[in-house]
């Protein structure tokens, strides 16, 4: 190996003193180095969470600092038929959507995965959904789902499959149907292409030996794709159901939670209560009510690392 | 057929379907993915250089055409609202807190999976999970803090939360590449006197350069897209970002003016659209490099 001639001329006890400078000040030079990202990390994200569990016992309202009132906010939402049903509008919204994005998510990547013209080029395209401002996008499917204008219902009425326009966003289940297929349209990028990419680090010759022994494409799927790629779906469908079930863009432009709060998520009713209603204090008790959701789905993560260390043959 | 050798695997296997077959089972439903995933922004182009009558005529325009261009929409976005300013803000406010997130998120990374300091498992483990917490439940205590502080109303107040959601995630990438840089180039420069900043800087650095490139990408993309802090934060018009002043100041009570919400919405998508088509492979590239670890 190469060595610097300045090197040479140190001598051994100085080499020594750099082993221990290597070995000593680690702890030191951690800090240091931590020091720029734990302040940013600790002033403005684990402080305001603490933060938010207060406010949630307080009655604090925009430019007034509140009181502590206990547990009275929650005790407000547990009889209040809003929040229920927006807690209910949350959960339809992320189990369907998340299964949808999955599923397509997952056939996409397998259709990518095949030898096609212009690869690199499908790819970035494909990206385009996720990769646009939501915000941006949204409006795009606003215009869509315009009551009078949209495009879909002249093409549907000019095919004859319908007979007058849909009411996409004023109709509480046509609402609901179509914000979820916004979301489903946002997320399917982000599922195929990490799973692309899972899926190009699938040794090939699993599947030159499952052809050897006779295996059926659909054989070769359940016993070789799918089992390889199950840690990558564990990763990437806990991020997509965390960032479906704190959605919040796509709701605030397409219907700001109507028609009749049909469309309102947890996200979107602690932001309406909160910030344009004023009642700080309500609205960080929704928020806080999200958190054991969450917590349930960082379990699930965790739970499938564990797994993903065991199929590569460590230990436990 | 010619090979390359990061093909994909199941490309093996190709020669034994059929060409009709592979047409039904691979190229008619890519088609029909395509067609779904590209047709808002087919149709958030189309629009923007509609003019009013086409717009909402669609006995004698067809809809899926523009039978007269116009750069009218256009024209109006960027002279007659505050638009352009809007785009230099979150320019701004992307660059800055991308910046300050590169910095921060290149130390910790390097202090966590190089220095391996007494914790550094514990510390991983927590930027981690800090990439998890949502920026829906930290806006209104964020908000309030920012009220406390006289941060509202300004851009600082986005640059400083930003780095929230910026620096874990960048972190974790950079962990990631790190990772995959050879120790004893490192441990070679520690022998011959170097010191750990000058490693970081002159080793680790311009090794990890692409890694640099893809987290920067990122962190620029997301602030770019962020949109709840924005909304929260910012009250002025000449303050906001792109995506909450189309929202907020384009749609002025009933009448829509689509053409321009549209062309806003078109010419703010365009900046990270084309970011990404420089790098898209790259993007690839480092996901797997992520899924692989």
């Amino acid at each position: 190996m190469y060595v610097d001639t300045k090197a040479h001329g140190t001598s051994s006890k100085a080499l020594a003193a750099h082993r221990f400078r290597f070995g000593e000040s680690r702890g030191f030079l951690g800090l240091l180095f931590m020091l720029p990202a734990a302040t940013v990390l600790l002033l403005f994200l684990a402080y305001p969470l603490g933060l938010g569990v207060w406010l949630g016992m307080t009655d604090a309202r925009v430019g007034r600092g509140g009181t502590y009132i206990g547990l009275e906010n929650y005790e407000m939402l547990w009889t209040d038929s809003v929040f229920w049903l927006s807690v209910f509008n949350t959960l339809l919204y992320t189990v369907v959507a998340s299964v949808f994005k999955f599923a397509l998510g997952l056939w996409l990547a397998l259709l990518l995965n095949h030898h096609l013209p212009f690869k690199a080029f499908l790819r970035a395209i494909v990206l385009l959904p996720w990769i646009v401002p939501t915000a941006l996008s949204a409006i795009a499917f606003w215009w869509i789902y315009d009551p009078q204008f949209s495009v879909v219902s002249w093409a549907l009425v000019r095919l004859g499959l319908i007979d007058k326009y849909i009411n996409f966003l004023g109709d509480p289940a046509w609402a609901r149907a179509s914000v979820i297929m916004a979301n489903i349209w946002r997320g399917i990028p982000f599922v195929a292409i990490t799973l692309l990419a899972g899926l190009q680090t699938i040794p090939p010759s699993l599947y030159e030996a499952a052809v050897i022994d006779g295996a059926t494409p659909w054989q070769r799927f359940r016993f070789v794709t799918f089992p390889m790629l199950t840690p990558i779906i564990a990763v990437v469908m806990t991020f997509s159901v965390l960032f479906t079930f704190t959605d919040f863009q796509l709701i605030y432009v397409l219907t700001r939670g109507g028609p009749l709060n049909a469309t309102h998520l947890m996200a979107t009713l602690s932001f309406q209560r909160a910030i344009p209603g004023g009642n700080l204090g309500e609205g960080a008790a929704i928020a806080v009510s999200m958190i054991p959701f969450l917590l349930a789905a960082i379990l699930f993560s965790y739970f499938g690392l564990q797994r993903r260390r065991w199929q590569q043959g460590g230990g436990d | 057929m010619a090979r390359n050798k990061d093909e994909a695997p199941a490309d093996g296997m190709d020669y034994l379907t059929s060409i009709p077959r592979r047409w039904v089972t691979v190229y008619i439903p890519l088609l029909l993915f395509l067609f779904v995933l590209l047709f808002p922004f087919y149709w958030m182009g189309i629009t923007s250089f509609k003019s009013n009558e086409e717009l909402y005529d669609f006995q004698n325009f067809s809809p899926f055409w523009v039978a007269h261009p116009t750069l009218a929409n256009i024209e109006k976005l960027l002279f007659r609202t505050a638009y352009p300013e809007w785009l230099l803000n979150t320019l701004l406010v992307s660059v800055v807190s991308t910046v300050l997130s590169l910095f921060c998120a290149v130390c910790a990374a390097y202090a966590i999976e190089r220095l391996r300091f007494k914790g550094a498992r514990f510390v991983g483990l927590a930027i981690f999970l800090a990439y998890l917490v949502p920026p829906s439940i930290l806006f209104i205590p964020l908000a309030s803090m920012v009220f406390a502080y006289g941060l509202f109303d300004t851009k600082w107040a986005l640059i400083l939360t930003y780095p929230t959601f910026l620096i874990p995630f960048c972190t974790w990438l950079l962990m990631g590449y790190f990772r995959s840089i050879p120790y004893e180039l490192e441990e070679c420069a520690l022998m011959d006197g170097a010191s750990r900043l000058q490693i970081l800087v002159k080793i680790l650095l311009p090794l990890a350069v692409p890694g640099l490139i893809s987290a920067g990408i990122f962190a620029f993309t997301l602030s770019w897209n962020e949109f709840i802090y924005a909304l929260t934060f910012i009250q002025s018009s000449e303050q906001k970002t792109v995506p909450v002043g189309v929202i907020t100041e384009l749609v002025e009570g009933d009448v829509y003016h689509w053409g321009s919400l549209m062309a806003g919405a078109l010419l703010g998508s365009l900046p990270v659209a084309i970011l990404y088509s420089f790098f898209v492979e790259h993007y690839v590239a480092s996901m797997t490099g992520a899924v692989k670890e």
